[in-house]
């Protein structure tokens, strides 16, 4: 059952020389109970689509077409929807998780109030109610001594944690779906585990829908269960995450998985170099380039 | 601490939307900037050929006093019967190259002691901070004050004396500046390569701070010349019968009814002053890599 | 590999003020020879990055000795760097700030050039590095702004390796870069020192990456190498828990969606222990 449908969404980017093109009409569904990973390099669009979504786009970014939540039956258009429609969604029915765990909580405020304030303002529950509720979350998360931890800030946790706590913060108010923008890339990969676990197991456990934005096709492989390959603003491929990774249809996906180290196609470090010395996938180097996407 | 993986070019949507809160000038600050620097630059023509240009000799007591303006005179005329106009002119050829001069000098003094501060670190920091915070540590104007009067009032001294209290906020920001980039990869890089500390100052430092410094020297110009003009105006500057604004303000005390004594000189100070001030803000607006107003991506200097 | 390491290390130990102060590395020593590349792997935290400092002379020693070619490698400090060290390059984690701003690509390779004809070395066109790290020649004139982040890595390495060094460290060179060019840009930085008969010390949190293009590998946990050797041998068969822990965490992108395993608290607690056997792996 479809929770997040896009539909056609163009984002273009108000430049002095015109409209500069960054998402180029995309289609993508979000099933309910699923994860659905949204993979690309940098450039290629993916987190400004996730932005979208929750109407977060900087000013000189336009956006068209049609972002529609469905739950109980009924739908909600999210694109260009008025201030209080959004107000009602962010944090309560749609919620966000980002890259730098560092950045992403308020460094002043104690983790505790950070949870509740939030509840207290969606759910309109007692501080008593918000509390208890509040150390579910970080038991839920894993957050050592959660009592606690209630009182210490964000600069008191381990990177890890943070990310765990930005992750309760984000579910304190039950959302349907999850966004989630890189958020184990900033992570050792012992730690980036633990979270990619939680992840899973949220969406096991609670039907948690999740839209994962990653460039780290490792990460999709554990945990996605569809896969969208981004590319300069358009998709390039869509399937689950067994066939993308066994039989990818485009040539860039395949490029995609041909350059990652632990690929299944192996290559000595020469053809690497060769590679890129050469003219691959995409553009020669060269060095004017004003809207590179990534590297080559 | 490992960085983040994403790399620069994906668009940050925070640094699109927040943007510097605009002071009063906003994106008026380009056209005043221009219009500051067309009003520095006459000034600047005036100071270089009053002589040429001034009606009558500006020490030359010879008309009626205390006309007021129109009788045969632009300004009017003083109580020695000397023409305003051309004091005026005169003096901008006394204030305006003293002034430079007075900032120059500020910032190669400060910029050099700032940069051996920050740079080298440790008991040089602190020896060159200490004397900084010492000389910081007097109201500007009564530490000018002082040392021009015991210098002897005289323009030279008085511009001394402003060398003296004004090269400590140079020092400070280079020093804050030089700090800010001393570890930087590519500072630290050119070490390992072999450079003296003069060739990392020279190559890798002072290209990346010249942008701040000079935005406070511009703005700074309008200070020198208040700061000089207040110094004759209390008589520990220019000696009579030199033509000099401030000591034409505070001649015009004397004689309150003739108002255009005071108002020409005044006025002088007072568009210099601005101008450069509009200069300095269109010149920092235009070094912020962060503002959208001149020109997006800022000067190359 | 030659008999006498270019570069070795024994017991060195960094230390930051606190109380108690921290030690990042706790008593590390390793030998590198010409034409070799090892790796140093960890995660952060681990003092990987304080180690590079304190090898390359930026970061000061509590104790122990770093000697590049026998000679004792002093701190960078008011003194110039003496000459024969400038045989001794890095390569930064962040490539936005390891080019300077305000000059002309060519010229801060040229730099390099430099350093290389003081020693006594061949000079080079920096034109000819920028075309040897897979960028045109005519970007010479050109500024580092203009640049992509990937490209400005490969003109860093570029100015480093125009210096000739014969030992090449590395500081998480490619974990700021694009995922699809680590891979590349790292396979690359191998074969330039190989061609230049240097070595090169290779940190990263990366092991996929490092298990491509290192002939040695080292593990660090919390200051000190927990398992050490041939590459290979450590990847197919760790010997000690970390090592174990590091490797099973890592996500294979083979489609199966399968997690990586999270190590729990007892497994955490083993990681302090020193195996001597680990610290001497050799291929089969």
């Amino acid at each position: 059952m479809s929770i997040l449908a896009i539909s056609d969404l163009h984002i273009d980017l108000r430049t002095s020389d015109g409209p500069r093109p960054i998402v180029g009409g995309i289609d993508l569904v979000l099933e309910k109970g699923r994860i659905h990973g949204l993979a690309g390099e940098s450039g290629s669009g993916k987190t400004m689509t996730a932005l979208a979504i929750l109407g977060l786009l900087p000013d000189s970014m336009t956006a068209t077409g049609s972002i529609a939540l469905t739950r109980e039956g009924s739908t909600t258009e999210l694109l260009g929807a008025p201030r209080q429609v959004l107000a009602g969604i962010r944090g309560r029915r749609v919620a966000m998780v980002f890259q730098d765990p560092s950045t992403s909580l308020h460094p002043q405020i104690s983790v505790g109030r950070q949870l509740t304030d939030h509840m207290r303002h969606h759910l309109k529950v007692g501080k008593q109610d918000a509390r208890a509720r509040a150390i579910q979350l970080l038991e839920r998360v894993s957050v050592p001594d959660p009592a606690g931890a209630l009182k210490k800030f964000p600069h008191q946790f381990s990177g890890g944690q943070r990310q765990r706590i930005a992750i309760a913060v984000a579910l304190a108010c039950d959302p349907d779906v999850l966004l989630a923008d890189e958020p184990t890339t900033a992570l050792d990969v012992t730690v980036q585990a633990g979270v990619l676990q939680l992840l899973r197991g949220l969406v096991d456990d609670i039907g948690l829908s999740v839209l994962l934005v990653t460039h780290d096709l490792g990460v999709m492989s554990a945990v996605a269960d569809e896969v969208t390959v981004m590319r300069a603003g358009v998709i390039v491929e869509s399937a689950p995450r067994h066939q993308l990774f066994t039989a990818p249809q485009h040539e860039y996906t395949r490029s995609l998985l041909a350059a990652l180290p632990g690929s299944t196609l192996e290559e000595s470090p020469d053809v690497l170099v060769q590679e890129l010395l050469g003219a691959p996938t995409g553009a020669a180097p060269s060095p004017a380039t004003a809207d590179a996407e990534g590297d080559e | 601490m490992t960085l983040p993986t994403v790399t620069t070019d994906e668009i940050d949507p925070t640094r699109l939307r927040w943007r510097r809160p605009r002071l009063r000038l906003g994106r008026w600050s380009a056209p005043l900037g221009i219009a500051g620097a067309a009003v520095a630059l006459l000034w600047i023509l005036v100071a270089i050929f009053a002589p040429l240009i001034e009606p009558h000799d500006p020490l030359a007591q010879n008309l009626a006093i205390l006309q007021a303006p129109g009788h045969g005179t632009f300004m009017g005329t003083d109580e020695l019967g000397r023409d305003v106009f051309s004091r005026v002119l005169s003096g901008a050829s006394v204030t305006i190259p003293l002034s430079l001069l007075l900032v120059v000098m500020s910032v190669l003094i400060g910029a050099v002691l700032g940069s051996i501060a920050g740079f080298f670190g440790r008991w040089v920091d602190e020896l060159i901070m200490r004397i900084t915070d010492l000389v910081m540590a007097f109201p500007t104007v009564i530490l000018a004050m002082v040392i021009a009067a015991a210098l002897g009032a005289s323009l030279l001294n008085a511009v001394l004396a402003a060398l003296i209290v004004s090269w400590p906020s140079y020092a400070r920001l280079t020093r804050g500046l030089v700090l800010g980039l001393r570890q930087s990869n590519y500072v630290v890089s050119g070490q390992l390569l072999g450079f003296s500390a003069l060739k990392s100052l020279w190559r890798d430092i002072a290209p990346n701070i010249l942008g701040p410094i000079l935005v406070l020297a511009s703005l700074d110009i309008g200070t020198a010349i208040l700061l000089l003009s207040g110094l004759s105006f209390l008589g520990l500057g220019a000696k009579p019968p030199t033509a000099e604004w401030g000591s034409m303000v505070s001649d015009a005390v004397q004689n309150f009814d003739s108002w255009w004594l005071g108002l020409f000189p005044g006025l002088a100070i007072l568009t210099v002053v601005v101008a450069f001030n509009f200069i300095g803000d269109a010149l920092r607006d235009a070094l912020d890599p962060k503002s959208n107003t001149l020109r997006g991506g800022g000067l190359t200097l | 590999m030659t008999d006498q390491p270019v570069l070795s290390t024994t017991d060195v130990v960094v230390e930051y003020r606190g109380r108690p102060p921290l030690r990042a590395v706790d008593g590390v020593s390793l030998a590198i020879g010409a034409g070799e590349v090892v790796a140093l792997v960890g995660e952060s935290g681990c003092g990987k990055s304080s180690l590079a400092r304190a090898v390359i002379g930026i970061e000061k020693r509590a104790s122990g000795s770093v000697r590049f070619d026998s000679s004792d490698v002093p701190v960078l400090g008011i003194r110039r760097r003496p000459r024969e060290f400038t045989g001794m390059q890095m390569v930064f984690q962040d490539p936005n700030s390891s080019l300077n701003p305000r000059r002309r690509v060519g010229d801060q390779i040229g730099d390099g050039v430099s350093a290389a004809l003081a020693r006594g070395e061949a000079g080079s066109d920096p034109a000819d590095w920028l075309e040897r790290v897979g960028l045109d020649a005519k970007a010479a004139r050109s500024y580092p702004h203009e640049f992509s982040g990937g490209q400005k890595q490969r003109i860093a390495i570029a100015r480093a390796l125009a210096a000739r060094p014969r030992m090449l460290v590395a500081d998480e060179p490619i974990s700021a870069l694009d995922a699809s060019t680590q891979t590349s840009v790292a396979a690359l930085m191998r074969t330039l020192c190989l061609d230049a008969g240097a070595g090169m010390l290779f940190i990263s949190h990366d092991l996929s990456v490092v298990r491509r293009i290192a002939d040695r590998t080292l593990v660090m946990y919390r200051g000190r190498i927990v398992e050490a050797g041939d590459t290979e041998t450590i990847w197919q068969d760790p010997m000690h828990p970390y090592t174990e822990a590091l490797l099973a965490a890592i996500p294979v992108p083979d489609g199966a969606g399968r997690l990586p395993v999270t190590p729990d608290d007892e497994d955490r607690l083993s990681w302090t222990e020193l195996i001597p056997e680990a610290l001497e792996r050799t291929a089969e």
